[in-house]
């Protein structure tokens, strides 16, 4: 019969127009409750139907790995001895490995010798400009710059709010550790420590030395 | 237009016999390429012509893959500096005869392939807008990319770009002192144009109708047709900003009466001279730019990408080739990638015949799902940049899961693997077997699609087409099973082709790949339980050394062939940029039997016709 093939496709288009309510229904009210796993049921595999998540009332948290302009882990504010220490050393890897060429560091030079201190003088990221790649963080060797979660950069002036400094770009461990539980977890076990590699290695060092000096 | 013949007339010849065969037939004009890596053989360009018919005739290797130019300046003899790379296939399968033809970069000049090869077309041309080399016997060589009056040849070593800083990547300013500027500081806007001295500025405001068809070898005179009907010849001017077009993509059609006579191409709005970045940028720079190519496809361009350079690399010491985890979940994020994009695809083709938005709804969905997946594997949804050198960015988490950080944000949490195979064995096939139950026998698609912008098989494989545009004109040619990569070899797939060659066959290879694809994604399953716990990491120098040579790697994209020429050449830090970065672009090459398959169509047709090529304008306009 002439037809029933658009017959047939209307009435695939009734099926999914019921749908959506039968979960509606299901959920009810419940879906307006941060508490309940409703939402993630809604996105899931077993979910029916068009669902429409009501941004900015409603946002979908992006997972651990998702990746935005990215920020500089610092210490704590309250860190017994170095706090809001920078943990990027200048090494200048994410500089190279940029692809778009976004990241510009300033090395710290000490004023009376004129040699290298590992730490940035500043640090900029021109955020018009970062693809979002992740290479800076995935080859940083001190995990001291970090793919940040924060999407919600909109401005009204990109020539004056667009190039990101030090002081922007910084935020404490805690943060990283928030955002990203499982890798900050992965990162911590490959230093042996929740610390910055260079306190590590320098504790170990003095514990070594101690356990020399115990033994004589 | 191709004066070819389909099936073939000679048994297809491995490539070292093909080159002996060659060389003996054309002894002078044919030699050996022995530069340190390179392969294939060095044809004298006054024989190309006669040497490319045997080849495609006499050897069978029929399926002119890419053309591309390669400047050798300040590499090469000052007499052979410039050179056309050509890679032809036999369209039944197997590797490649690579052969090029050399000509000083003074003076480049190249016999046109057009009449052996019409695919050779638009990759001529580009190759004219890049590189500057002329194509004599080429019927309409004129920029493609590039728009008339552009000065220079972007593509030549020598020429800079407006903002230009240095050479290559890393830029020395960045560090270690650092201090920020904005390129357009340097540049202000206005003076980062240069113009040729005999242009006439006063032409970029000129919006006649003579200027703004000029070169396309189009009157707009009303003409009389002879005939019982008189109908009037007029031009219709169809994009850059149609939403039919899917993106910034022109075409130039003049009709008679209701039906196309001609149509013409206008692309290069979208360029961006990805090559030139990518031969400014190191190696690893230039994976997460072939996400912006196909950008729907960004897994599939990443991981042809990664074979190319890999097959460099591989040549060097120290090279550990991916482990099989590895590849098995490269090969999982390919095929993925192939439902997301069919499916996208798919949509917009009924978006293009007129079912607006409902289809392409319901695909939408099913997409979402993948690319939650995409995210919390790769961290990006489009712009995966997951694929590196000898392996893959990270291992897939066990769970997927979102923390909460901003306000009103809303927490999921997945298991990964569970997620994955609700996916393909319950979600996808019930989705697909209701999409097809939906669109498959409606009778007004199948009005607008059956026998409508047909493109013969002989055809298909002359344009040098690709993909589902060449499956669907009957030619079974995967390079999964052509010319295999990656675990494909061990996979159980069949390949769908069309009858005909028309819309509807596209349509549903399409559907049918995507089953084959689930089909391919269940026998991965039980692969990734297997491989559990077995490292995926690639290289990790961020600078991996490339031994000196060439490398074409290419894989099926959904979109078709995607192909990446690249040439490492050494410089003085030691070899950290590609000297020659080509991309053979499916979506680019796919235009060319557009006029061909619109010819004697109506207008509201074309626009079905070029939702049935599946173009991205990311990928057309590099
Ligand atoms: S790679 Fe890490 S430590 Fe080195 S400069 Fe960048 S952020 Fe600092
Ligand atoms: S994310 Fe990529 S583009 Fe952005 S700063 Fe890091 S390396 Fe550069």
């Amino acid at each position: 019969m002439y037809g029933k093939g658009i017959m047939r496709g209307l009435s695939v288009t009734l099926k999914h127009f019921f749908q959506t309510y039968v979960d509606d229904l299901r959920y009810g009210w419940r879906k307006y409750s941060p508490k309940e796993d409703n939402f993630e049921m809604r996105q899931g595999m077993a979910a029916q139907g068009a669902f429409t998540v009501q941004y900015p009332d409603e946002k979908l948290a992006v997972p651990e790995r998702f990746r935005f302009v990215p920020f500089l882990v610092v210490n704590e504010d309250d860190h017994p001895e170095a706090p809001g220490k920078d943990w990027c050393t200048s090494c200048g890897i994410c500089a190279k490995v940029c692809p778009p060429q976004c990241i510009w560091i300033v090395r710290s030079e000490d004023p009376n010798t004129g040699r290298p201190i590992p730490e940035p003088e500043a640090f900029f990221i021109d955020i018009d400009i970062c693809m979002n790649c992740g290479f800076c963080a995935e080859f940083c060797p001190f995990d001291a710059i970090k793919m940040d979660h924060d999407y919600e950069l909109a401005s009204y002036d990109r020539t004056t709010s667009h190039i990101h400094d030090k002081d922007h770009l910084s935020k404490p461990t805690s943060y990283w550790n928030r955002i990203a539980p499982t890798r900050a977890a992965e990162e911590a076990e490959a230093r042996g420590g929740w610390e910055h590699i260079d306190v590590i290695k320098e504790r170990k060092k003095a514990e070594k030395a101690a356990a020399k000096a115990a033994k004589k | 237009m191709t004066d070819q013949v389909l099936p073939e007339k000679v048994e297809t010849t491995d490539v070292d016999s093909a080159i002996a065969y060659l060389k003996d037939k054309f002894p002078s004009a044919v030699s050996d390429d022995t530069r340190d890596g390179y392969s294939g053989v060095i044809v004298d360009k006054n024989k190309l012509v006669d040497v490319a018919r045997a080849i495609r005739d006499e050897l069978g290797y029929n399926y002119l893959s890419s053309a591309t130019a390669v400047d050798y300046h300040t590499l090469g003899e000052p007499d052979s500096d410039m050179e056309m790379v050509y890679h032809a296939y036999p369209i039944t399968g197997g590797g490649a005869l690579v052969f090029k033809a050399q000509t000083p970069r003074d003076n480049p000049e190249i016999p046109s392939l057009v009449n052996v090869w019409p695919g050779a077309d638009f990759q001529e041309r580009e190759a004219y807008d890049l590189m500057g080399i002329r194509f004599p016997g080429h019927p309409n060589l004129k920029r493609i990319l590039m728009w008339e009056g552009f000065l220079g040849h972007p593509l030549r070593k020598d020429w800079k770009e407006a903002y230009y800083e240095e050479d290559h990547k890393p830029f020395s300013s960045r560090w270690p002192s650092g201090n920020v500027w904005r390129a357009e500081e340097k540049n202000a806007y206005g003076k980062n144009v240069r113009y040729p001295d005999d242009f006439d500025l006063s032409r970029l405001n000129d919006v006649s109708e003579e200027s703004l068809y000029e070169g396309l070898g189009l009157g707009v005179d009303v003409q009389a047709i002879e005939g019982t009907m008189h109908t009037d010849r007029l031009v219709v001017n169809m994009g850059p900003h149609h939403p039919s077009t899917h993106g910034v993509f022109r075409m130039v059609i003049t009709l008679d009466g209701e039906t196309i006579d001609t149509l013409e191409p206008v692309m290069g709005y979208l360029h961006r001279n990805h090559e030139k970045i990518g031969e400014r940028n190191t190696y690893l720079h230039n994976m997460p730019f072939t996400d912006r190519l196909d950008y729907l496809s960004s897994m599939g361009n990443n991981l042809g990408y990664a074979l190319a350079v890999e097959q460099l690399m591989a040549l060097g010491p120290r090279w550990n080739p991916p482990s099989y985890r590895a590849e098995v979940i490269r090969v999982l994020m390919a095929e993925l990638t192939r439902i997301v994009n069919h499916l996208w695809s798919i949509g917009f083709l009924l978006n293009d015949l007129g079912a607006f938005f409902t289809p392409m709804l319901y695909a939408n969905n099913e997409r979402e799902k993948i690319l939650d997946f995409f995210e919390g594997v790769a961290g990006s949804r489009l712009m995966c940049n997951y694929v590196r050198f000898g392996g893959v960015f990270q291992d897939i988490p066990e769970r997927i899961h979102s923390v909460q950080n901003m306000v009103n944000d809303r927490v999921r949490d997945f298991d990964s693997m569970k997620f994955l195979t609700e996916l393909v064995s319950e979600r996808l096939p019930r989705f697909l077997d209701e999409y097809e139950y939906y669109l498959s026998e409606n009778e007004i698609i199948k009005a607008r699609c059956i026998n409508v912008g047909v493109l013969p098989p002989d055809e298909a494989v002359g344009y040098s087409a690709a993909g589902p545009l060449l499956r669907g004109s009957g030619i079974p040619y995967d390079v999964r099973r052509a010319d295999p990569y990656s675990i494909y070899p061990e996979l159980d797939f069949d390949i769908p082709v069309g009858e005909r060659g028309d819309i509807y066959d596209r349509y549903t290879v399409r559907i049918r790949e995507m089953r084959e694809s689930l089909r391919i994604l269940r026998q991965l399953l039980p692969r990734l339980e297997a491989t559990k716990g077995e490292s995926v990491a690639g290289t990790n120098a961020h600078t991996p050394r490339v031994p000196v040579g060439e490398s074409y790697g290419r894989v099926e994209n959904p979109k078709g062939e995607l192909g990446f020429y690249v040439v490492s050449a050494g410089d003085a830090k030691g070899t950290q940029n590609p000297w020659r970065y080509h991309v053979r672009a499916p979506s680019f090459i796919n235009l060319t039997p557009l006029g061909r398959m619109s010819h004697k169509q109506k207008v509201a047709d074309v626009v079905t016709v070029l939702g049935s090529i599946d173009i991205v304008l990311g990928e057309t306009d590099r």
